[in-house]
């Protein structure tokens, strides 16, 4: 007891010490949330949780790629130089765990760009938003995520809703197509099986049949069971699978193999656009089709951005969700401006006022068009194409 | 008889009524599944075929796990990894610039040989310094410390790998030859499937006339039966333990190279899951048996092909080939529990148990 005792004593007396210290300042927080304070000249720290690790990386260090422009194009703000901290949401559970975690434990954060897998931002949105901090994702399109039920209320995304493209997909394939039978299978993810269960909905609902929706388990490298069950149940014209690219490069492969899917059109989704998913499918993913991002933006703005990614990391855009991620920095720098308090040189930014901010972002001119955020979260002016794969090169067809 | 039944305990019957539950639920749903007109017999033909070519992997690589834990009773987990090694060095350094000249299209026999002398030499001298470096000193000490520092190994290698190659899918380039399939009574079986089935054929009968016919095939046999013994009698005990380590990596290393050709990718955290299948083939065999691990891979192999689309569908449950590493594991919890020893084990003595 008096253990205890001396211990609430000893906190006090530290706190009391802590407050005499700061007394110098006029500023008194009144946030909700609690404030982020950087001295004068530090910079103000960002995170980014994105996949930058594994069979994915292309996906999320294109997006890393995105804010490092961001930040670059943006320099300073009201006097401070940005920092960005980079994570590596492992395109997983678990991953996404441990990257918000280690975000939350550091109070210099004021904002995070991620993650890139729907599958990390499940459980990452839940320890971001409890610790009173904000979100955006560039990439995340599983509908489940800005789902009025079971969105976290520190979670933004300027990525598309999966319900736009998976509708789009089921557009194409039965009227520009013409197909009727379709198969669509996931791996479980929640980004994967909401794109494959928007899709098989929307298709039956313009009028075809879905002869089979299954799934594959992560990690799997045998398809020729699950290949062979899609082709006995029908087989189908048309198989989506909304995959990654490790399990959509086995797919890709294995789909070959089987007599019956000889003349089944394969299409894949925008986590399987990337450099490393084209080495996975190798020659057997030629004429296959995919939906994603539209990407044909056009204005100064992106201009520039292309002109400086390509002199800074020697190559064309690796994958599709630069833009979104780029879009996602300049959303937190312009409302870090509109909420940072100055304070003789010290910054203080309010973390409830940051994401009520964020929430309230109108009409914000992006690469992406003109974002508007719902209060799910919902930021993204949805625009979606499909593309084919003719010798090894992403080709857009449509709309 | 009396006395063995004077002996169950609360849990044993809890084991029990839970295996026999999975076990009705099986049957359940093997006569459902049998009644779904969705599949013909044909359809079922094809799923044993992949099985059998999945399962043989799985056997090639079982076989390392048994015949270290014949010899050391331990449990060697960087097992995986040897199989990870032969995969990606023989695909980065021979199989795609043999590809890129031209040779892969006009020598295929050639350059399959090559490619798996490569993968089986990296993989047998990654087990032997893995060996010499992380077991040898640890002969002597408690059953668990080894254990940790083979996961510690695993790791070590999966990030040497990962640091040499990068962590990106490599691609392997297909061989021309075994595109298609040929008809095999009266069956379409691919062709890429029937040599990984011929090939583990054969490795396992060189095996066997290995480890019954030759003189290092027999001190193998003594050092498992009693290592004090086998040095009495002139056997050096350290030299067998490494040509163990190294015959074992030498079969995952074929099964390196038949699973690049059949799935033509690499990447370098390839080694866990087939590790993983492979060791539960080994416990299901009964492991520190070859046979055993032969037909616990086989068995394996089988029933994820076929178990699915069988009882899984069968029971009506959704998208069931994700549920496929379900069923694997479940038969290692009825093998646990009903034969512990595994299908083809023996019961171990005290000392060696």
């Amino acid at each position: 007891m008096v253990k205890k005792l001396l211990l609430t004593l000893a906190i006090f007396v530290i706190a009391s010490l802590a407050l005499v210290a700061c007394g110098g300042s006029e500023f008194v927080c009144e946030d909700a949330l609690g404030c982020v304070t950087y001295e004068k000249g530090d910079p103000i720290r960002i995170a980014s949780a994105l996949v930058i690790s594994g069979p994915n990386t292309d996906l999320g260090t294109d997006s890393q790629y995105g804010v490092e422009i961001a930040i670059d194009f943006q320099q300073e703000i009201m006097g401070h130089p940005i920092e960005l901290q980079a994570e590596d949401d492992g395109c997983s559970a678990e991953g996404g765990q441990t990257a918000g975690q280690k975000i939350v434990a550091d109070p210099s954060i004021v904002a995070v760009v991620g993650t890139s897998c729907s599958g990390a931002g499940v459980p990452m949105s839940k320890v971001i938003s409890e610790a009173g901090y904000t979100m955006i994702s560039p990439s995340n399109t599983a509908p489940s995520l800005t789902d009025p039920a079971l969105h976290e209320a520190g979670y933004l995304r300027t990525a598309h809703n999966d319900k736009v493209q998976g509708k789009a997909m089921a557009d194409y394939a039965y009227n520009v197509l013409g197909v009727r039978s379709a198969a669509a299978i996931h791996d479980g993810d929640p980004y994967t099986e909401g794109l494959a269960r928007v899709f098989a909905d929307s298709f039956e609902a313009l009028g075809g049949t879905i002869v089979e929706f299954t799934a594959v388990n992560k990690g799997d490298t045998d398809m020729l069971p699950v290949l062979n069950a899609v082709a006995a149940a029908g087989p189908p014209e048309f198989i989506y699978y909304p995959v990654f690219t490790a399990e959509g490069g086995f797919l890709t492969k294995q789909a070959k193999e089987v007599p019956a899917l000889q003349n089944t059109i394969l299409a894949a989704a925008d986590g399987m656009i990337s450099d490393a998913a084209i080495e996975a499918v190798g020659d057997a993913g030629e004429g296959m089709y995919f939906s994603g991002p539209d990407l044909s933006f056009s204005g100064d703005t992106y201009e520039k951005f292309i002109a400086k990614y390509e002199e800074k990391y020697g190559k064309k855009p690796i994958s599709v969700f630069h833009a979104h991620a780029f879009d996602a920095a300049n959303m937190i720098f312009a409302c870090i401006e509109k909420v940072g308090v100055d304070d003789n040189g010290a910054l203080h930014i309010g973390r409830q006022a940051l994401r009520d901010c964020l929430f309230a972002t109108k009409d914000f001119q992006g690469i992406t068009g003109n974002l508007t955020c719902d209060q799910y979260g919902d930021c993204a002016d949805p625009k979606i194409s499909v593309s084919q794969l003719q010798n090894g090169a992403y080709v857009r067809l449509w709309p | 008889m009396r006395r063995r039944f004077q002996n169950v305990n609360f849990i044993d019957i809890v084991l029990w009524a839970m295996g026999l539950g999975i076990l009705f639920l099986f049957i359940w749903g093997t006569i459902k599944g049998l009644q779904n007109p969705k599949y013909g017999p044909s359809d079922y033909a094809n799923f044993v075929v992949l099985g059998i070519a999945q399962g043989s992997m799985y056997a090639l690589i079982a076989i390392g796990y048994t015949l270290v834990y014949g010899v050391l009773f331990m449990i060697n987990f960087a097992h995986g990894e040897f199989f990870m090694v032969g995969a990606m060095t023989s695909t980065v350094f021979i199989a795609i610039p043999l590809n890129e000249t031209g040779f892969f299209d006009r020598q295929p026999l050639i350059s399959l040989l090559l490619i798996m002398i490569v993968a089986m030499s990296t993989s047998m001298s990654i087990a032997v310094l893995t060996e010499r470096i992380a077991y040898k000193p640890l002969r002597k000490a408690p059953r668990l410390v080894p254990l940790i520092t083979a996961i510690g190994a695993s790791f070590f290698w999966q990030y040497f790998f990962r640091g040499l190659f990068g962590s990106q899918v490599i691609s392997f380039p297909e061989f021309a030859a075994l595109k298609g399939s040929l008809s095999l009574f009266g069956l379409e079986i691919l062709k890429s499937r029937l040599l990984v089935i011929i090939v583990t054929i054969v490795m396992l009968i060189g095996l066997q006339l290995f480890i019954m016919r030759t003189k290092t095939g027999k001190a193998i046999r003594a050092v498992a039966e009693d290592k004090d013994v086998a040095a009495l009698m002139g056997i050096d005990v350290d030299r067998t333990i490494t040509i163990t380590f190294a015959t074992g990596a030498a079969m995952a290393g074929v099964a390196a190279v038949l699973y690049t050709v059949v799935f033509r990718q690499v990447h370098y955290f390839m080694g866990f899951f087939p590790g993983l299948k492979a060791f539960t083939a080994a416990v299901l065999g009964g492991i520190g048996s070859i046979p055993g691990a032969a037909i616990g891979g086989l068995l394996l192999g089988i029933f994820e092909s076929v178990g699915p689309s069988l009882f899984l569908e069968g029971l009506h449950i959704p998208a069931a080939h994700q549920l496929k590493d379900v069923i694997a594991f479940t038969m290692l919890v009825l093998v646990l529990i009903f034969r512990p020893q595994g299908i083809v084990g023996e019961r171990l003595s005290e000392k060696k148990a």
